[in-house]
């Protein structure tokens, strides 16, 4: 699927993220900030890569704003971010 | 060497000295000594009113190496540490120890100070905002010191830590040294953190915006212990200072930990006639004595008192009769300064009397149900308030360790995760209060009882209560959230975390 718009979806409410999507010409790409980036960066950013791949995704950068969000919220944001971001 | 609470503790630090380490909650009673003051006596007909704090510091022959001493009932409105040491460091003095009760956002110059030499060592029971921050970067010459609110007192009795001079922050003094909180713009109700500093420091200067003709009643600190008086504009910000009001959670998380908290409260036979009960001034912490307070009126309990930091919902109860007096050591909002004020059982208290494990009894000896929080809690039960989880510091025990000892049923309420962090871990980052000491955990999603407390566990055996092991919350928690890294330290000690006793519980390390 290609990213043809900017997209937003979630808040910056505690235990949410707030997830932004841009085309991007160079491939995916992920730019996140977490409070709690040293305890759990690795695995919140291994989410986001494995949706963009379950969507067939190649194009996107995705800005995160992660205020403790757990899995299954991350990955609901990023999906609906992306399908935001289609046309 | 290994502590009690199985921590790697070095044998000598640096800027500290030879550790004592910790060996038990209970293992440093019995003969103990205070030290003696000394002091410069009174004749009749000396003046102890001076212009400036400058003046103040060269009466008393401020140089480099000295203690001044700073207590927080002000809190985050507190202006006189700030002014202080700012005079402090146009004297061009250096090497300064500040022992201060506690350190808030609002004291972010001191972070210059430390940079500059001028202040080299900080003693602290809590400190948050930019000097905690700084002191975890290793800003700091020496390794803080963070004690207890008992802790405190008992050093300074003890002569462990000596004060060469006691700034008092006056809501009003008279002109002979007189003080008390109650009236004045900057009223904040019960001194009791000061008290130590003024009956054992070499000087003591009174710093005031409410100066009256003599005298002053009713008297918290008396003139005895005052060489001098400073009248300035302000002491502090009255919205930093009190709340107007502390409120109860609305969280229905909150609620619910709350609830259970007050049930097992209920089960473990000790609300009856003769209860006391304490509880800090967080929402959940409140919720927990909303619904005690519908359970005492309910089963028609009268208690005995309620302690601490006193808020206004707290005096609601004890105005109810709840409780027949309250114990005070520091006034967390309006409605506790107007009952401090007007209500003879609204007693103050010193922070030696409410905690120092060293006099004659304390008087969380004396409680039954202390409601404590945790930013973690290990499966040990021990509790970390002193470090977030990313190692900063954050807080520290106030009077967390001295009233998990003394009361009969310490617990503490926390959600069982906080921004996808588990609360419950392994091995907390930093060992504040030990689990000896902890008897409950409850969760919303459950509670976990102490093993250590069989007869607990035997009373609540035919219960409802939602009881499992900590492990099992543990897991519980992890399922949600996955398991987190750990956080990296460097090797040098940034502060070491005093048991009340005056024995090392725990060191905090230099986030990397």
């Amino acid at each position: 699927m290609k990213i043809v718009k900017p997209a937003k979806a979630g808040t910056m409410e505690s235990n949410d993220i707030y997830i932004m999507v841009y085309p991007n010409e160079k491939g995916n790409e992920i730019q996140l900030d977490s409070i709690v980036l040293k305890q759990f960066g690795k695995q919140i950013e291994k989410i986001i890569i494995d949706t963009l791949k379950e969507l067939d995704v190649e194009n996107a950068l995705v800005v995160a704003k992660d205020r403790g969000a757990l899995d299954y919220t991350i990955k609901a944001r990023v999906e609906t971010a992306i399908k935001r971001a289609l046309e | 060497m290994i502590n009690a609470v199985k921590r790697e503790i070095p044998e000598y630090i640096e800027g500290y000295g030879k550790v004592k380490p910790f060996m038990g909650a209970y293992a440093n009673y019995g003969e103990v000594r205070k030290v003696s003051t000394k002091l410069k006596s009174v004749k009749p007909g000396e003046n102890k009113i001076l212009s400036s704090i400058k003046e103040a510091l060269l009466k008393c022959d401020i140089k480099d190496g000295m203690t001044v001493s700073f207590h927080h009932h002000l809190r985050n409105g507190d202006y006189v540490l700030n002014m202080v040491l700012e005079e402090i460091a146009k004297l061009g003095v250096k090497d300064i120890t500040v022992a201060a009760s506690s350190i808030f956002p609002c004291h972010a110059p001191l972070v210059e100070h430390i940079k500059n030499g001028v202040v080299t060592r900080i003693y602290a029971n809590y400190m948050s905002g930019p000097v905690a921050e700084a002191v975890s970067k290793g800003l700091l010459k020496y390794p803080a010191i963070m004690h207890t609110h008992g802790g405190r007192a008992r050093a300074i009795e003890s002569g462990d830590l000596h004060i060469d001079i006691a700034f008092i922050a006056a809501p009003t003094c008279d002109s002979y040294g007189n003080i008390n909180g109650v009236e004045g713009k900057s009223a904040c109700g019960s001194l009791g953190y000061a008290i130590p500093d003024a009956m054992y420091a070499d000087k003591v200067v009174a710093v005031t915006d409410n100066l009256v003709d003599y005298p002053a009643c009713p008297i918290e600190i008396s003139q005895e212990y005052v060489d001098y008086i400073v009248k300035v504009d302000e002491i502090g910000d009255p919205k930093g200072i009190v709340s107007g009001t502390t409120r109860i959670t609305k969280d229905p998380v909150g609620l619910k930990i709350a609830k259970l908290a007050a049930q097992l409260i209920d089960e473990s036979g000790l609300l009856k006639d003769g209860f006391s009960f304490q509880t800090g001034a967080g929402g959940t912490s409140l919720a927990v004595a909303a619904y005690v307070k519908d359970i005492m009126k309910r089963k028609n309990i009268k208690g005995s008192f309620a302690a601490g930091g006193i808020t206004g919902y707290i005096v609601e109860m004890f105005e109810e009769g709840l409780f027949k007096a309250l114990f005070d050591v520091q006034c967390f909002d309006l409605k506790a300064v107007e009952s401090y004020k007007n209500n003879r059982a609204h007693q103050g208290m010193s922070a030696s009397m409410y905690g120092n494990p060293h006099n004659k009894g304390a008087v969380v000896n004396n409680l039954d149900v202390m409601i404590l929080g945790a930013t973690e809690i290990d499966t040990d039960f021990n509790v970390n308030v002193t470090t977030g989880s990313n190692g900063i510091i954050m807080g520290g025990s106030g009077g967390h360790s001295d009233t998990a000892a003394g009361s009969k049923l310490s617990i503490v309420v926390t959600q069982l995760t906080k921004a996808r962090l588990p609360i419950i871990v392994d091995k907390v980052t930093t060992v504040t209060t030990p689990g000896e000491t902890i008897d409950a955990v409850v969760t919303e999603r459950g509670i976990a009882i102490n093993p250590r407390r069989t007869d607990l566990l035997e009373k609540l055996k035919d219960s409802n209560l939602p009881i499992y092991t900590i492990e099992e919350l543990k897991a519980m928690a992890e399922k949600l959230t996955g398991i987190p890294e750990k956080i990296e330290f460097a090797d040098k000690i940034v502060a070491i975390v005093e048991y009340r006793d005056g024995s090392v519980i725990d060191v905090v390390r230099q986030v990397r």
